[in-house]
């Protein structure tokens, strides 16, 4: 039975800037820029934002930063920030501020720097004491570690985990936004420098800038707007854990309980699922999200993956913006998932898009596999 | 030793004495690693119990940089816990390999594992 929030709310704004590299410019600046593309896409004016959910990775009172920047006077504001899945949860959060009526026109925002400003990734995520003395280098450690756990229990290869990166690399030939274009195969994969045993610099996201913004509004005044809605269908979250050291099982995430839960929430069933925008942070995480939301059994992520089954042509679209393997990782990439699911639904999406995109899954990621938020959107056709 | 101390810091004064201590519930019996203070089903009865020392390789990973290659991996100890840790003297190991604590003293005093033959 679906959730009385399926389908009451939408995304009728969206905004991004500076995907890529924007040399010069702050993480706030891009995002104010984001801002500024969701309103005129929408049709809306500054003033009609009275709600704002923010994360980024330099701002530790972001939805603060983001309304003071912005001179907004909004009735509601959350900063929740669990990592890259904090825009997953936004919309939840949003769906039931503006289905209580505390709000109208909710806007969930974020932006970075992150390469122009120094080319690595910025966390404000503090070390955890009881991992400190070994000097892990989080996130990569913690994705290593699960990627050999993955390999020795299942059987999972290097090769297999190389698939995921040039499927993501073909979808980003489609797409003209895309950081990373141009050839890649799966022995490119394999020859990258050895980072991590066993990912490679090729099984790891981009750094790159980017920003993204998207405005919310109930679903009865959706079709005012210029562009087609795009519905907030339901979203659950799931977390077990924070230190890669306190994952029970290495190999299975939350995603395994968020999932469920959201399908059951959002009235969806796995077939009628076209697209899924799957939080690729590294080349293990589609592997495992696949597995985890019940698109192949447990252990056959890496077998599932093969022969082109979620590059263009494939028999299930994954990740068809190039992911974050090879459109975008600012950082915290979860904003872009919904960017992507948006544009798909609208159907923007230029030489990638999909005959049909009336459902996306979005699944964010956050931390070393830790939060886990999946959410649905929905095209008219879905409710 | 002052036990009266958090958790943390108890731990870290027994590591800097070379001793390697984990928290037991009293009723339960569960361990508890990394030291809190509260169990996982919420026991604060914990007391301070020395390690086996003993555990098995549950993930590994060689972090590779200019400055060399470290190994960084999970060990599941005998009593349950598992904790982040290096083995030494290695590249690496497989995953499965049994590996014994011992407190490598120092400025940060740490627990390292070191290989041993398998255990019958």
């Amino acid at each position: 039975m679906s959730h009385s929030l399926r389908g009451r709310t939408a995304i009728v704004g969206l905004g991004l800037a500076g995907v890529g590299e924007a040399p010069g410019f702050s993480a706030m600046e891009l995002l104010g820029l984001s801002v500024r593309a969701a309103l005129d896409d929408a049709g809306l004016k500054l003033s009609d934002i009275d709600a704002v959910f923010a994360a980024t990775s330099s701002h530790a009172f972001a939805s603060m930063s983001v309304t003071e920047y912005l001179g907004l006077r909004p009735k509601y504001f959350d900063s929740t920030n669990i990592g890259g899945s904090s825009f997953e949860m936004h919309l939840l959060q949003a769906s039931l501020a503006l289905e209580a009526g505390l709000c109208d026109v909710a806007l969930i925002c974020y932006g970075s720097n992150q390469r122009t400003a120094g080319g690595r990734l910025v966390s404000m995520s503090e070390p955890q004491w009881h991992e400190t003395p070994y000097r892990p280098r989080h996130p990569i450690t913690a994705y290593a570690l699960a990627t050999a756990r993955h390999m020795h229990q299942y059987g999972t290869s290097r090769e297999m985990l190389a698939d995921v990166a040039v499927a993501a690399r073909q979808w980003a030939n489609l797409n003209p936004d895309a950081f990373a274009r141009g050839p890649l195969t799966r022995d490119d994969v394999l020859g990258k420098r050895m980072v991590s045993d066993p990912l490679t610099s090729g099984d790891c996201c981009l750094v790159t800038d980017g920003a993204a913004a998207c405005l919310l509004v109930r679903a009865e005044r959706a079709k005012d707007f210029p562009k087609p809605p795009a519905y907030f269908l339901g979203a659950a979250g799931a977390n077990w854990h924070r230190s890669i050291q306190a994952m029970p099982d290495l190999t299975v995430t939350a995603a395994s309980e968020s999932g469920p839960r959201a399908f059951a929430l959002a009235g969806v069933s796995r077939e009628d699922v076209d697209l899924l925008m799957l939080y690729d942070a590294f080349t293990i995480n589609t592997i495992l999200f696949l597995e985890d939301l019940g698109f192949c059994p447990k252990g056959e992520g890496g077998r599932f993956v093969q022969d082109g089954r979620i590059a263009p042509g494939g028999t299930l679209a994954v990740n068809t913006n190039g992911g974050g393997l090879s459109c975008v990782h600012p950082g915290m990439y979860g904003m872009f998932l919904i960017a992507e699911g948006v544009t798909q639904i609208r159907g923007e999406a230029g030489e990638r898009q999909l005959k049909r995109a009336d459902i996306a899954l979005l699944h964010g990621n956050g931390g070393t596999l830790s939060s886990q938020v999946t959410a649905f959107l929905g095209s008219e056709a879905a409710l | 030793m002052d036990e009266g101390a958090g958790p943390q810091k108890v731990y870290e004064d027994y590591l800097a004495r070379g001793r390697f201590m984990i928290q037991r519930a009293r009723a339960t019996g569960e361990y508890v690693f990394y030291p809190r203070t509260l169990s996982a089903s919420g026991e604060t009865d914990l007391e301070w119990v020395e390690a086996s020392g003993l555990g098995t390789v549950y993930a590994i990973t060689v972090n590779r940089s200019r400055d060399g290659s470290v190994n960084i991996a999970l060990v599941d100890l005998d009593e349950g816990p598992r904790m982040m840790a290096t083995v030494v003297g290695v590249e690496t190991v497989p995953i499965g390999t049994q590996v014994k604590a011992r407190v490598e003293r120092g400025e940060s005093p740490r627990v390292v594992f070191d290989p041993v033959e398998p255990r019958p």
